[in-house]
């Protein structure tokens, strides 16, 4: 029995280091492009163009980066990806709370049919093509208004917001009535006060989605100045590839190569993201779950 | 107040009622409706361009019809047949591959009995998840490249240097790779959400009858999860034709274009490149009606087996 005891014990420990040391390594390789990319960001163009940069910057420089932040361009794609990105989670947050709160009440005529069409639409899509004409005819090409309106709202993400407004008591919302409240004022001083964790949730979705898009820049912009971060960088890097084939030969001396400069941008971008990654984490985390509740 | 709550329980009443009653409802709905209308329903005006010869400038009613011959056309062409290809190759490997990747790790999670050691890992695991498909394509590139950090190790084992992005088996490999870096973290928080619906005392009794902890894993959580696991590969299954279109254009290059482009790429050139909208629309309609298709059978079999699915 004691015996027995300890060799379980022992196939225990055994068991947790295994899976402790895989859970590590796993983890390390979701942060070493990080290191390795910040490791040539600051390495000199010679060590990185012959391929001895690995963890630490060999031949340390900052001139990369000096070269990035005195990219006019990069500033203003960056502070206007900011303000696009605060605009079009503003709207977008107010209209799937105006379509979501409706629909969620069981009272309203024809609820069931506006939802049906509504949910046509995440099973078919016209594609690509027809919503570059429709944008096209609408004549919204090279404005901000295209990078908003075709993806303002985001059904999955609606519907989310109407479960959780399903969800709330209806006794919150008799009471307001009977203190003479109107829809509005129920929606406004009842429901959305109720509401904030999910508004939270839904509210980043909707950033991260319109940060991390480049898709639709890419079909519908073509003015320079209106290059949101993601896509100036795709150019960025895109540049960089076809400048490292020419430098390929005569470049093993300079301290900048496009490499590292493309490095330098790529931290650049990424930095925003890593700034308010442990609140994003933690209300995505939440909205996952209640993905996942749904099926 | 007393006749409203008898209106509302009442089933049936009048349209006039109903809006007298409810028009802020309406109002609210409005823009959201109007949303509907033109960007979703909108476009579907557009595919039929799909049946005509279109010309930018006739416009999408006045272009000629043609029937079907946009459709005769490209199941003729090469291009499109490497590219439907392609999009199942890339989509079946990253199933057969990805799929299990995520189980893994939410069992593998579950089994970490030090909390803080948990919840910093799984900050670490979800990163990925939050990064733009740019970002992860300049990443991917540079570690993958000649002088990159793989090579850097192969090097120093001896090796020669491997051409990663350039060699069209390896580049299917990296594309893997970095879908699986990518999603396995974040896909694991169903997995994770569905062991912890599992009841503790089914551990402790196992464990009172002395059952090992790997035997607990694969005797208790994986069935545990099985309903979960699969309503997730029905739903991935419904997936197989259509494929995103950043991931294989961030990772593509003109070298391995054969097994690189994808239905959502060939889209992009044909369309938006060359400007051949006809067709492009075309490829996009025959995606669209399939995956259709695809979805609404994977959402039946998934109800089948006796779980939600998506509606």
């Amino acid at each position: 029995m004691n015996k027995n005891k300890i060799k379980r014990s022992l196939g225990e420990r055994t068991f947790t280091v295994v899976n402790t040391t895989l859970i590590i390594l796993v983890c390390f390789t979701c942060l070493f492009p990080f290191i390795y990319e910040l490791a040539i960001s600051f390495s000199s163009g010679a060590a990185v163009m012959s391929g001895k940069v690995s963890l630490y910057p060999i031949g340390f420089q900052t001139e990369a980066y000096k070269k990035v932040f005195q990219n006019i361009s990069m500033w203003r794609s960056l502070v206007f990806t900011i303000v696009l990105t605060v605009v079009y989670t503003l709207l977008s947050l107010t209209l799937t709370i105006l379509c979501a709160y409706p629909l969620s009440r069981k009272r309203l005529y024809g609820g069931k049919w506006i939802m049906m069409l509504i949910t046509v639409t995440m099973y078919f899509h016209a594609g690509t093509i027809p919503t570059y004409l429709l944008v096209y005819n609408l004549g919204l090409i090279d404005k901000v208004w295209a990078l908003i309106l075709p993806c303002v709202l985001n059904t999955f993400n609606m519907i989310m917001m109407r479960t959780f407004f399903k969800s709330v008591p209806a006794e919150l919302e008799e009471a307001a009535m009977i203190d003479g409240c109107n829809d509005f004022q129920v929606l406004w001083n009842v429901m959305l006060p109720v509401s904030k964790p999910i508004l939270a949730t839904i509210a980043l979705f909707y950033a991260v989605q319109r940060w991390n898009s480049f898709a639709d820049a890419l079909y519908y912009i073509n003015e320079p100045k209106l290059y949101p971060l993601q896509l100036k960088l795709q150019q960025i890097i895109q540049q960089g590839q076809a400048d490292n084939m020419m430098s390929d030969i005569n470049s093993q001396l300079d301290v900048v190569v496009p490499k590292t400069v493309q490095a330098a941008s790529i931290i650049f971008a990424t930095v925003p993201i890593l700034l308010v990654y442990p609140k994003l984490q933690k209300y995505f985390v939440k909205g996952a779950m209640i993905g996942a509740v749904k099926g | 107040m007393n006749t409203q709550t008898k209106v509302r329980h009442r089933k049936k009443i009048s349209i006039r009622k109903a809006l007298s009653r409810d028009w802020q409802l309406y109002v609210m709905l409005i823009l959201p409706i109007a949303f509907y209308i033109i960007f979703m329903y909108g476009p579907m005006y557009g595919v039929i361009i799909a049946f005509k010869d279109y010309n930018i400038f006739a416009g999408i009613a006045k272009s000629e019809w043609v029937g079907f011959d946009v459709f005769r056309e490209i199941f003729k062409m090469p291009e499109f047949y490497r590219a439907l290809r392609n999009t199942l190759t890339l989509n079946l490997l990253g199933l057969i591959l990805g799929f299990p990747a995520p189980i893994l790790l939410a069992v593998m999670l579950n089994e970490v009995r030090n909390s803080a050691f948990k919840r910093v890992s799984q900050s670490i695991l979800y990163l990925p998840h939050f990064l733009s498909w740019v970002i992860i394509g300049g990443l991917a590139t540079q570690i993958f490249a000649p002088q990159g950090i793989i090579n850097y190790i192969i090097k120093s084992f001896g090796g020669g240097e491997v051409q990663f992005l350039s060699n069209k088996p390896l580049w299917i490999a990296v594309y893997q790779i970095v879908g699986i870096w990518h999603g396995m973290g974040w896909n694991a928080i169903i997995y994770l959400a569905a062991i912890t619906g599992i009841s503790g005392d089914i551990y402790e009794a196992a464990e009172l009858d002395g059952c090992s902890r790997v035997k607990m894993i694969y005797k208790i959580t994986i069935p545990s999860i099985m309903p979960t696991i699969v309503i997730m590969l029905v739903i991935n299954l419904g997936k197989i034709i259509s494929i995103a279109f950043d991931p294989p254009y961030v990772l593509g290059n003109s070298l391995v274009e054969d097994v690189s482009d994808v239905i959502s790429t060939f889209v992009y050139r044909v369309g938006l490149k060359s400007a051949d909208y006809s067709t492009a629309t075309a490829v996009g309609l025959f995606q669209s009606i399939v995956s259709t298709v695809l979805i609404i059978v994977s959402n039946i079999v998934a109800k089948a087996l006796g779980e939600e699915g998506l509606w």
